[in-house]
């Protein structure tokens, strides 16, 4: 089984793999630590937190390589993954926020506003992190095997998958806005205090929010490149590129899709659970279509079928995002709208595509 | 010739003084033959016109006594001015009643408008210059403005406008007064207007109801019974409440029955009033909706496009249709109200113009990839989002309707029917009318068809695709640009219309099958209506999402919508 995972990369990769790993846990937080803060190379406190979110997005875009860029399946509703693993998360921050709200009641501060009595029965067991943990492992893959058992049985794909995903995360966005439904409505869960004990606002939980979520990224790269080596993995490639050829060589599909469909909404939500503490608000615009059709793009930019396409298009789209909303944020629809275009018609191996081309052609003139 | 239009127009002023006066001139017409035949009696004369004049003053010193000091001596106005039933206190009383009436420091009346920066006399209408004067309210109390909506009730139900007599009528129903129903009792004989009639009858009917005489009480119910509305269940619902003992307050059982059964007819008419309602909505809605999809049913049902932009297509034809307005607005406003008829051709060709750019330039090269088309277009969708953003600013833009699309007709009691929607549905009805002829009917359509149906083989036959291509798109980004311009009848107009609209459209092209105008009308109405009808029952949001669920699930059912063409299909 070691070994498995062992032959996954030659031992360059996994040196490169390591490298980047340390740097990101160990490295950074040691230049935030030690170095002075009026140094070049002090790393601020605020870093971390934005640095987590953007490995969330990655956790994101890894999730979505799996099923559009291995399977070839478009979905347009990871958004609702990512919130379910959100929202679990956030209820849970919202009740160990205890009588501290601006109510001092035991009830979340948007209930006592809405004059609600006592707790909704499904907010039960929030209190305890375990079952808020096992929440956010099981009900986005409970969520998507549902879905995609009905939808995969019924041979509904390509175009039409995605229309339907887009109508679903637009059905619970709706559902979410609504106050009644009991998780604070238009506003979401905010104004939280403490995970586990120890306060959000600490830049040490901070810090250690965002080590955690470069090791489950690394872990939940590890596995990804494990199933999409394995022989499943071949099998969902076969899938994507000539999926009635499969079903004749007697496979049954519909198990293959639903699995990593399944998979794929897994870590999905685990990156919506790592997400919310460092961001502190879930709210149901995270479930706009327009957000899950911006993280199929993180995918397209990196390079489909690559997984670590999908990691480097998060990071970069994410990273572009962020300075543009500062330095020109009238123009950042024009950069996300140009970026859809050119990379559908001129870079459709993304990112990783022109850096492999470049390789090549290195390659080609080295033997000539 | 302006002499003698203006000549015209004068004799015509005069004709209509002449109608205007009649009724008083036959009177004093009648007094004369009066003189001629008894002109001994010539003092009987004089006492009418010193009684007249008496009248008048009396009236001048009521409307004087508005202002006053004294409360009750503005009560007594008010009253007196009720009596006399003249029709030109209205607008003294509504204004004391509304606090337009100010006091000047000449004692003087002054009725202001709604906005309270212009003013004129009370009695005599004319004009005056606020800024010169300092003003203050009269004191008015409750019990004051009680008498006044007497008085002012009083005044209207008397009215020789029909209009008028039916509004207070209806403000009776919903407020009954003793002194009121008086009135009403003496005049309905002499109303000539039968909804006024039948509005004056249920009047009496309701204060039937609390009558003492069984008979009258009984015929009140079945009045209500016949012509009764919902506003009545109260009242009849009261008559079947029991005490703490279980025991019926209305003593008399055949009372009780006619009350339950007044109340079930009522029921049931109204049930059926709101499912026509409910009906219309629904049709209303679907009509919307297919004014927003069937630009899509064309792109993406005959040509195999997903355009994540054809709700930007609407959005701009909106804005089209908003540019158009304003240059009436600014150069032509004397004709303002035939914008929407220019705006239609205008709205359908901007649209057009850009669809074709953006088939030319991107779209083509993406044929066959439609996850890619997805993506491209969504890029597409938000630079055009963002330049109209940029041009016209993130607010909300005013559209207005013309006068003949503003307000509605009531069918039923409750129940309006505005004229945009009507017109929506009749402009529908043309939009669909319009495509299936081309589709059909010209050769253009033929070719479009056929490539369609096969693209190699009409290639070889000699048609050129990449133009037919370059044509359907073009025609679907313009319907699109229509809907643009009836949704921007009924709704706000901003950049981010389209976006309201993209889920939605796809969702009735998918349900009502790939490739068919018939499906896709029949998916935009059978969504529309079954989304009216699930309103009232479940609240708008969860209606939608119960549509949205069941979508899902017929698509599972029927995977190519439900007009969907029979055969094999493996992979699209």
């Amino acid at each position: 089984m070691i070994r498995k995972f062992i032959h996954l990369h030659s031992l360059r990769e996994w040196l490169f793999i390591f490298t980047i790993l340390a740097i990101a846990t160990v490295l950074l937080p040691l230049f935030n630590i030690l170095v002075p803060e009026e140094s070049v190379l002090h790393v601020p406190n605020y870093m971390f937190a934005l640095m987590g979110k953007y490995l969330c997005y990655a956790l994101v875009a890894l999730a979505i390589d799996l099923i559009w860029g291995y399977t070839g399946i478009l979905s347009l509703g990871h958004g609702v993954f990512f919130s379910a693993g959100g929202y679990a998360m956030g209820m849970y921050l919202m009740r160990s926020v205890g009588k501290e709200g601006v109510y001092k009641s035991d009830l979340p501060d948007f209930m006592v506003f809405l004059d609600w009595k006592e707790l909704p029965w499904y907010w039960y067991g929030f209190d305890s992190f375990i079952f808020t943990l096992l929440v956010i492992l099981i009900l986005p893959a409970l969520f998507a095997f549902t879905f995609g058992y009905f939808a995969f049985k019924s041979r509904i794909k390509g175009v039409y998958f995605a229309i339907i995903t887009q109508a679903m995360t637009f059905a619970l966005m709706l559902l979410f806005f609504r106050n009644e439904t009991g998780f604070g409505g238009n506003n979401g869960l905010t104004d939280f205090k403490r995970i586990l004990g120890y306060s959000l606002q600490e830049p040490s939980t901070k810090m250690s929010l965002y080590i955690i979520t470069a090791i489950i990224l690394f872990l939940s790269y590890i596995l990804s490149r494990y199933v999409v080596q394995s022989k499943l993995g071949r099998v969902l490639t076969a899938i994507r590129d000539a999926e009635s050829r499969v079903m004749f060589s007697g496979y049954n599909t519909v198990h293959y899709k639903l699995f990593i469909w399944t998979l794929s909404a897994f870590l999905c939500g685990i990156a919506g659970a790592l997400y919310v503490p460092q961001v502190g608000i879930i709210n149901p615009s995270e479930m706009q279509p327009s957000n899950s059709i911006e993280m199929a793009i993180w995918v397209a930019v990196g390079g489909r079928g690559t997984l670590s396409g999908a990691l480097v298009g998060a990071g970069l789209v994410n990273g572009a995002k962020s300075w543009f909303t500062v330095a020109a944020p009238d123009y950042w629809l024009y950069f996300l709208g140009t970026l859809f275009i050119v990379v559908t018609l001129y870079f459709p191996k993304g990112f990783t595509g022109i850096f492999a081309r470049f390789n090549s052609k290195e390659k080609s003139k080295e033997s000539t | 010739m302006r002499i003698f239009v203006l000549r015209k127009f004068l004799r015509m002023k005069q004709t209509c003084l002449l109608i205007k006066s009649r009724k008083s001139k036959t009177t004093i017409r009648g007094c004369k033959v009066i003189v001629q035949l008894f002109g001994v009696f010539v003092f009987l004369i004089v006492g009418i016109f010193s009684f007249s004049i008496a009248e008048a003053n009396d009236f001048e010193s009521s409307i004087k006594d508005l202002g006053n000091k004294s409360r009750s001596k503005i009560k007594l106005a008010v009253k007196r001015l009720g009596n006399i039933g003249n029709p030109a206190a209205l607008p003294a009383l509504e204004a004391l009643k509304d606090n337009h009436l100010q006091i000047s420091s000449d004692g003087s009346l002054i009725i202001l408008n709604e906005s309270e920066d212009q003013g004129r006399y009370a009695l005599s209408g004319n004009p005056v210059d606020l800024s010169s004067l300092t003003l203050h309210k009269p004191r008015i109390n409750n019990s004051v403005r009680r008498v006044l909506s007497m008085a002012i009730g009083k005044l209207k139900l008397t009215s020789d406008s029909p209009q008028v007599r039916l509004q207070a009528a209806g403000q009776l129903l919903k407020m009954p007064s003793t002194d009121l129903v008086e009135l009403v009792e003496k005049t309905l004989d002499r109303e000539d207007n039968d909804e006024v009639r039948k509005i004056f009858i249920l009047v009496l009917a309701k204060e039937g109801l609390k009558s003492d005489d069984k008979n009258r009480r009984l015929k009140s119910l079945n009045i209500i019974n016949e012509f009764g509305n919902n506003d009545f269940k109260t009242d009849l619902e009261a008559l079947l409440e029991k005490d703490d003992t279980g025991n019926f307050l209305e003593g008399d059982s055949e009372i009780r029955d006619h009350a339950a059964k007044a109340i079930s007819t009522i029921e049931n008419r109204q049930f059926f009033i709101n499912q026509a309602a409910n009906l219309f909505y629904g049709l209303s809605l679907g009509s919307i909706l297919l004014l927003a999809a069937l630009g899509l049913a064309i792109t993406f049902g005959l040509m195999g496009i997903i355009n994540m932009a054809h709700g930007e297509m609407l959005m701009l034809g909106a804005y089209a249709t908003f540019l158009v307005q304003n240059l009436f607005r600014e150069y032509l406003p004397g004709i303002f109200d035939w914008y929407l008829v220019i705006a239609i051709p205008i709205s359908f060709i901007v649209s057009a113009i850009i669809g074709i750019i953006l088939e030319r330039t991107i779209i083509r090269h993406l044929y066959g990839r439609p996850l890619e088309t997805l993506l491209a277009t969504w890029g597409i969708s938000l630079i055009l989002i963002q330049s109209v953003r940029l041009l016209f600013g993130a607010q909300n833009v005013k559209v207005a309707n013309p006068s003949y699309l503003s307000g509605g007709i009531e069918v039923f009691h409750g129940v309006v029917l505005p004229y945009n929607r009507i017109a929506i549905i009749m402009f529908v009805v043309f939009v669909v009318i319009s495509i299936w002829m081309l589709l059909q009917k010209t050769s253009l359509g033929l070719q479009v068809r056929a490539v369609t149906q096969n693209r190699e083989m009409a290639s070889c036959m000699g048609i050129s695709t990449h133009k037919i291509d370059m044509y359907t798109f073009g025609l679907g980004s313009g319907v699109a640009g229509l809907g643009g311009l009836a949704l921007s009848q009924i709704g706000n107009v901003g950049p981010e219309l389209g976006q309201l609209y993209i889920v939605d459209s796809f969702m009735v092209v998918v349900t009502g099958g790939v490739g068919k105008i018939a499906g896709t009308v029949a998916g935009a109405l059978g969504l529309g209506i079954l989304n009216k009808f699930l309103e009232p029952v479940a609240g708008a949001v969860l209606g939608k999402i119960i549509v949205l669920i069941l979508i899902v699930i017929l698509i599972q059912k029927r995977p190519q919508g439900l007009f969907a063409p029979k055969g094999r299909m493996m992979d699209n």
